[in-house]
C-alpha cells in the first residue's frame, strides 16, 4: 500500500503568540515549532503500522519551505520512509490541498492521512479539500482504522457519538485522538532519517482565495470573584444574577 | 445573491444549531445583502420554524441512507446554484467541518472555518474573523473569490426569533450515491454533546480516581450539563476518549464551564477559553486556572462540590 501522511508544522504548545507589522503577520521570534500533534501522533503511526502490516511504503508530504526540514526529518525518524517537501509557502487551505491532491494523483497513493486540524488555525479544512479534488470518500475525525489490504472499516466521531463504516478503494482520513499511539523516536530512527530521501518538488499553479489580513488578541477579561467555599449560595446567586448563566 | 444556510436536522428535527445557523444567515445577509435560504436535508418536522430565524425560503431535500460528506456537499453545492446564493453557511460541527472543504472546493469558493463575527462586505471586500491559535488570538480574513463558505462557531450566535413560520418547499437534488457503507452509528441519547453543549462540568486528576465521579455527574445532572474532564484522565482511562477537552481534544464555547480539580494547563485552557463563564474550584490557590476564570473557589473539591450540588437544587426547588 502506497500511503501519503500530510505533515503540517505548528507553534508548539506553550507558545507565546504575539504579532508583528502592525498586527499583520505571526512573530515567529522565539517560537519553536512541533509537528502537528495529531498528524504525528495519529496520522503518521497508524500509516506506519498498516504498512508493518501490509507492506508498501510511507510518504510524508509537507507544503512548506526549507525552514519545515527539521519537522519533516521528524516523520523520518518515526518512520516514514521518504518525504516530499512542495517547496513553497503554504498561503491557504486550498493551496495546500492542491498540492497534496497533485502529488497523491501522480503517485498511486491508497490512503491520504491528514490530521484531524492543525492546532495554529484550527481549519480542519485540507483534508476534505483533497478527498474532493480526489474524488474520494472522506472520513474525518476517525479514531479507529483496520484494514486487511482490501477493506478497510473505519470508525470516525460524528455528532455526540461515532460511526462505523467499510470502504473498499481509496480514500482519505483524518486522524483523531485513538487511531494510533504516539511513538517516540529512537537513536536509530534519527541516524536512519538522516539518509533517507527528502525530496524538494516545485508547486503546482493555485490560487489562494483566503488571506489573513490581520491579528488581533481576544478581549481579556475582567477580574476573578473568588467565593467563600462555606457559601455556595452566594455562588449560585452569582452565576443565576450576574453571569446569567443558571 | 443570497445567503443560502444549511441547517443541520437529526432524528427528523431541525437542530438548535441550525436554527443558529440560520439566525446567523439572517445577521449576515442584513449586513451584506440578499436573502437567507436555508436548507434541510432529510425529513424534518420543525423545519418551517426556520422563518421565525430569519430564513425567507426553506427548501428540503428528501434523502435516505446516512451522512456522506462528498453527497451533502453536492446537495448543497447545487442548492446555492439553484438559489442563487454565493454565501453558503455551514456549522462548525463534525458534519459541517467534514463536508465544508468538498464543498469549498465544489463550488470554487474561499473557506473559513469556524467564524465568531458577522461578515462585511464594504467596497467589495468580503471579510470575517475567526479565532486561530485556540483561542489566543483572532484573525480577521478576506475571501476574494466570488463564492464563499463559512462554518461558524458553536454558540457565537444564540438564534434569536425575528420573523414567522414559512412554508417549506420540497425540491428534488440528487446528490449521487455513497461509495461506502456505514455498518453501525452509537450516540449517547439525550446528552448533549461536549462542542454543543452550554453547560459544561468538567474534572481533572484532583478527582484522584475514576471512583469519585459521581459528585461530578449529579452537579451535571441537576444543572443539565455536559460532562467533561482533562486530558491525562481521559488518557489514564478514567474517563472515556471524548470527554478529553483542550487544545488536543474537543474545544468546547459553552456559556457555563466549571472546571473541578483541573490545574489549567495552557493546553486546557486553549479549548476552553471561549467559555462565557468560567468557575474554577481548586484547592492550590496558584492554580493558573484561577487566571482564565470568572469565579473561584479555593478549597477541596470533595467538600465544594457537594455543597453546589445542594444550594443548587435549593435555589431550583425555591425558583
Ligand atoms: C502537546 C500537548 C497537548 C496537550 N493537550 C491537552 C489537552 O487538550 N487537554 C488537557 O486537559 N491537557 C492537555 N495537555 C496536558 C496538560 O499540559 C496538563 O498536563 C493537563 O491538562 C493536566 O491535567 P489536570 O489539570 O487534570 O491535572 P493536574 O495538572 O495534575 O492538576 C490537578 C489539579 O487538581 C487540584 N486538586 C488536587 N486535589 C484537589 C482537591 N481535593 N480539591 C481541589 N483541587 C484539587 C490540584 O491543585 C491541581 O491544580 C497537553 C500537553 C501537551 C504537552
Ligand atoms: N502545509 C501543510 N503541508 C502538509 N500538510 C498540511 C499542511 N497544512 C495542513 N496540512 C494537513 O492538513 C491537516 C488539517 O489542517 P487544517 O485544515 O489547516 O486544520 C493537518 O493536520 C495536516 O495533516
Amino acid at each position: 500500500m502506497n500511503l501519503l501522511v500530510c505533515i503540517s508544522k505548528t507553534p508548539e504548545t506553550t507558545a507565546k503568540i504575539a504579532f508583528k507589522d502592525e498586527n499583520s503577520s505571526f512573530d515567529t521570534d522565539g517560537v519553536q515549532f512541533i509537528m502537528n500533534p495529531y498528524d504525528e501522533w495519529y496520522a503518521l503511526v497508524r500509516a506506519l503500522e498498516l504498512k508493518e502490516q501490509h507492506g508498501g511504503k510511507v510518504i510524508a508530504i509537507n507544503v512548506g519551505d526549507s525552514s519545515n526540514d527539521p519537522v519533516i526529518r521528524k516523520a523520518l525518524a518515526i518512520g516514514a520512509d521518504e518525504a516530499v517537501r512542495v517547496d513553497i509557502e503554504a498561503t491557504s487551505s486550498f493551496f495546500v490541498a492542491k498540492q497534496v491532491a497533485e502529488y497523491a494523483k501522480s503517485n498511486d497513493i491508497d490512503i491520504v492521512f491528514t490530521g484531524k486540524e492543525t492546532i495554529d488555525y484550527n481549519g480542519a479544512e485540507v483534508g476534505g479539500m483533497i478527498a474532493e479534488m480526489l474524488e474520494q470518500p472522506y472520513f474525518s475525525f476517525a479514531s479507529h482504522m483496520d484494514h486487511d489490504g482490501s477493506t478497510a472499516t473505519v470508525t470516525r466521531d460524528i455528532e455526540g457519538g461515532v460511526e462505523v463504516a467499510e470502504i473498499n478503494g481509496k480514500f482519505v482520513i483524518s486522524a483523531a485522538k485513538g487511531l494510533a499511539e504516539q511513538r517516540i523516536p529512537n537513536m536509530r530512527g534519527i541516524m536512519m532519517a538522516k539518509r533517507k530521501p527528502l525530496n524538494v518538488i516545485p508547486a503546482v499553479e493555485a490560487e489562494g482565495n483566503v488571506k489573513v489580513l490581520s491579528y488581533e488578541l481576544p478581549p481579556v477579561k475582567g477580574g476573578i470573584t473568588m467565593v467563600d467555599a462555606d457559601d455556595m449560595d452566594k455562588l449560585v446567586k452569582l452565576l443565576h444574577e450576574e453571569a446569567k448563566v443558571l | 445573491m443570497s445567503v443560502l444556510v444549511f441547517a443541520e436536522s437529526a432524528k427528523g428535527k431541525v437542530k438548535k444549531a441550525g436554527f443558529e445557523a440560520t439566525y446567523y444567515g439572517h445577521l449576515t445577509a442584513q449586513s451584506i445583502g440578499g436573502d437567507v435560504v436555508a436548507l434541510v436535508i432529510g425529513d424534518a418536522a420543525n423545519a418551517a420554524d426556520l422563518g421565525k430565524y430569519g430564513a425567507s425560503k426553506v427548501i428540503q431535500v428528501n434523502h435516505n441512507g446516512s451522512f456522506d460528506s462528498g453527497v451533502y456537499a453536492s446537495i448543497i453545492a447545487q442548492a446555492a446554484e439553484q438559489n442563487g446564493a454565493n454565501t453558503v453557511i455551514v456549522n462548525h460541527s463534525s458534519s459541517g467541518k467534514s463536508l465544508s472543504g468538498r464543498l469549498a472546493v465544489k463550488m470554487n469558493a474561499g473557506l473559513v472555518s469556524g467564524v465568531n463575527s458577522i461578515p462585511t462586505a464594504d467596497g467589495g471586500s468580503f471579510k470575517v474573523k475567526k479565532p486561530v491559535f485556540s483561542g489566543k488570538a483572532i484573525a480577521e480574513c478576506e475571501i476574494n473569490s466570488a463564492n464563499r463558505v463559512l462554518t461558524l462557531m458553536g454558540n457565537a450566535y444564540p438564534p434569536v426569533e425575528v420573523s414567522n413560520e414559512v412554508n417549506v418547499e420540497n425540491a428534488s437534488i440528487d446528490g449521487g450515491a455513497s461509495s461506502y457503507t456505514v455498518t453501525d452509528t452509537k450516540t449517547a441519547d439525550g446528552i448533549v454533546p461536549l462542542p454543543e453543549a452550554e453547560l459544561v462540568v468538567s474534572a481533572g486528576r484532583g478527582m484522584k480516581g475514576p471512583e469519585n465521579w459521581g459528585i461530578i455527574e449529579e452537579l451535571a445532572d441537576v444543572i443539565g450539563a455536559t460532562t467533561a474532564c482533562s486530558r491525562p484522565v481521559a488518557d489514564t482511562g478514567w474517563r472515556p476518549h471524548h470527554e478529553h477537552v483542550g487544545q488536543t481534544g474537543v474545544a468546547v464555547r459553552p456559556n457555563l464551564y466549571i472546571a473541578i480539580g483541573i490545574s489549567g494547563a495552557i493546553q486546557h485552557l486553549a479549548g476552553v477559553n471561549s467559555s462565557k463563564t468560567i468557575v474554577v474550584i481548586n484547592k492550590d490557590p496558584e492554580a493558573p486556572f484561577f487566571k482564565a476564570a470568572d469565579y473561584g473557589v479555593c478549597a477541596d473539591l470533595f467538600d465544594v462540590v457537594p455543597a453546589l450540588t445542594e444550594a443548587i437544587k435549593k435555589h431550583k426547588s425555591d425558583s
